[in-house]
């Protein structure tokens, strides 16, 4: 893993909405890794900051603290106007809900081709309508779907336009928040494959936010485990899910449903209190618990989680 | 259909149409159902978007749209005819008192402008006949029943101040109050947290018992069926394609759509490989279906599926499937290899 290129690298990050009184801690110093060509999936439930992240990324949301690499080269803060030019065309982003994230008013053609027509991305209009075109096919839509308007197709195919939207730009990275939480069961396998397909073609890396689960199990290389605004785990995919050691990511993967009546019955709920963490004298920091797998806690704690479950002894 | 020795019949559809009138053209929304509800059980309702699932039980609690309307057949509850119903009047006999409903989305289905605790004792008051102290104290219980605690003070809070779980704890306690025989659950844990959703499942469990409800559960989520229902009704395109007893359709499903529906799940699938889907879209309830509904999408139709509708074929005493796979002259055909591995790994744990 460590040969690996490093894409995106997020350090320190610091997210803080409001001022004063009403101030809000959205972000504490988050920090991770993502490799070119892979797929980083961040989990957390709704308000524990996972959407901050990936918009700061895409620098919708301010950032307070920390910075933000791409390339090794930051995004954030004041950066000269040709390498933000390169960012926005290089960084995309598809959106959870596909009925709302398209303009009901703008051609199909038009959707797509936003972005082009701000960067100026082409010569002339005839390449411009060949790129299009081309996104289409790419996400399995005939390119006369162009002229007509988004009201016109169904949640799967609006959501394989938001696709066909970011790929036009050829972007490197592209943070999918949620891309199939609100499509149908038989649709959602459709969009999966359609996006792992994209990905081997054209080399594309992935942030992938999700709550589910079981689909972030599917797809993810990586995943970091987010709580009320810090990164309790982050380890390859199939090692968080088959020893997982902070005991909120363990009540997470303990609730995820299974479709097997048998187990689903038998199965306890791990439920997670946030007070049991003494960390009042004995600071807990981001510590490497094995090879790529980090765990967010103190000293006593790590020598208990390597005894409890046999890592690294 | 699926005769159920042990539990009386509560609820019984029969033979029901559901049309609506959009831009001048009819919609067949729900095609010839037959369903029988018993009392105590847990039924679940497993269809995509637009199969129809939702339009069923709106037909039950007379919900329909202003555009819909029954076109044939019958829905008997008690000595009545439901699908006769024409007035609000007759509806309010039993929406509320005989069968409540658990909406989807907790952070609109309350009123923002009163408190909780008035909300919940509005039912009390209405459908238990209780008033005053009596009326306040029966609030609390309810409140205490669905695990909110500190009661007394909640009871005088509005619905923002609560978090999205806590506030479907209040929608259930409000269709809870009213003290229904059956129990409608239409996508209840859909807007919730994974932690929150198994919360919530087991206090709909426990109120079951608690209360001696009969429920139905609507839902596109397997995970959610796998841990409620005692029966599944698969529903396609207005259709219901398969029924049976939970692990008979998870572990000895026989329509292809059914396997299709369990195929996709992520968990069956391995990593790096392509995930089964199926591929189209479901057809237009605007045109006439033909034969199977889903076999233009099914890689394993029969000539006989394009032109004439299977009926249910009978798979043991509680299970049946309407696909023509099952008639007798139909060609062997086994699920597919990813599916059969978690049929087996079902049929072992019901050994044990």
């Amino acid at each position: 893993m460590s040969s690996k290129e490093v894409l995106l690298e997020v350090k320190g990050l610091n997210v803080t909405f409001g001022k004063g009184k009403s101030k809000f801690e959205a972000i504490r110093d988050v920090s991770f890794e993502i490799y070119k060509g892979e797929t980083f999936g961040l989990v957390g439930e709704s308000g524990s900051g996972k959407t901050t992240i990936g918009r700061s990324i895409m620098r919708i949301n301010e950032v307070t603290g920390g910075e933000i690499l791409f390339r090794g080269r930051p995004i954030n803060g004041n950066i000269p106007k040709e390498w933000d030019r390169e960012i926005t065309q290089k960084i995309q982003m598809i959106f959870q809900d596909p009925m709302a994230s398209l303009n009901e008013r703008a051609k199909v053609d038009y959707v797509i081709s936003e972005g082009l027509l701000n960067t100026k991305k082409f010569g002339n209009d005839a390449e411009r309508m060949e790129k299009v075109r081309n996104a289409l096919l790419e996400v399995g839509l005939l390119p006369e779907f162009a002229s007509r308007f988004p009201h016109e197709f169904s949640g799967g195919q609006r959501q394989r336009i938001g696709i066909a939207r970011a790929l036009v730009m050829e972007p490197e990275f592209i943070i999918a928040d949620e891309p199939i939480s609100a499509l149908d069961v038989s649709i959602r396998a459709q969009v999966l494959n359609l996006l792992s397909n994209l990905q081997k073609q054209n080399n594309l890396t992935y942030l992938f936010i999700a709550h589910d689960l079981s689909i972030v199990r599917f797809i993810t290389d990586r995943t970091a485990v987010i709580y009320e605004g810090e990164i309790v785990e982050l380890a390859p995919t199939e090692k968080l899910f088959s020893n997982p050691i902070h005991p909120y990511t363990r009540a997470l993967i303990s609730a995820v449903p299974e479709p097997n009546p048998y187990k689903e019955r038998a199965k306890k709920v791990e439920i997670y209190n946030p007070a049991q963490h003494n960390y009042e004298k004995d600071r807990p920091s981001f510590v490497e618990i094995e090879d790529g797998h980090f765990v967010h806690a103190n000293k006593e704690e790590i020598s208990r989680y390597r005894t409890m479950y046999k890592i690294g002894v | 259909m699926g005769s159920n020795n042990e539990k009386p019949r509560i609820l019984s559809i029969q033979n029901l149409i559901i049309k609506f009138k959009l831009r001048g053209q009819v919609l067949t929304a729900i095609r010839n159902i037959s369903l029988d509800l018993y009392k105590g059980e847990s039924l679940a309702i497993v269809g995509e978007s637009g199969s129809g699932k939702s339009v069923l039980v709106k037909s039950i609690m007379g919900l329909l749209d202003k555009n819909g309307f029954i076109d044939q057949g019958q829905i008997l509850y008690k000595d009545y005819d439901l699908a006769q119903f024409n007035t609000e009047k007759d509806w309010l006999r039993i929406r509320g008192k005989e069968i409540a409903m658990v909406t989807q989305d907790p952070m609109t289905s309350l009123n923002p402008l009163k408190t909780v605790g008035k909300q919940i004792e509005e039912c009390v008051v209405l459908h238990q006949g209780l008033k005053g102290k009596e009326a306040y104290e029966r609030t609390l219980k309810l409140l205490r029943d669905v695990g909110i605690g500190d009661v007394e003070k909640r009871y005088k809070q509005y619905p923002h101040e609560f978090s999205g779980g806590m506030r479907q704890r209040i929608v259930i306690a409000i269709a809870v109050a009213c003290n229904p025989k059956i129990l409608i659950c239409d996508e209840p844990t859909t807007a919730l947290d994974v932690t929150i959703q198994a919360q919530i499942l087991q206090l709909l469990k426990n109120l079951q018992e608690m209360y001696g409800l009969t429920t139905i559960y609507i839902t596109h989520d397997l995970g959610v069926v796998a841990k409620v229902a005692d029966r599944i009704a698969v529903m396609y395109a207005g259709d219901i394609i398969e029924i049976g007893k939970t692990h008979e359709v998870f572990f000895d499903g026989k329509h292809p759509y059914t396997w299709a529906l369990l195929s996709s799940l992520p968990q069956l699938g391995s990593k790096g490989e392509e995930l089964y889907s199926i591929k189209g879209t479901p057809p237009n309830l605007f045109n006439e279906i033909k034969g199977d509904a889903f076999a233009p999408r099914n890689p394993y139709a029969l000539n006989i599926d394009f032109v004439e509708r299977p009926p249910f074929f009978k798979v043991t005493e509680t299970h049946f499937a309407k696909t023509w796979l099952l008639h007798a002259d139909a060609p062997k055909v086994v699920p597919p290899q990813s599916l059969q591995a978690f049929f087996e790994e079902g049929r072992r744990y019901a050994h044990e």
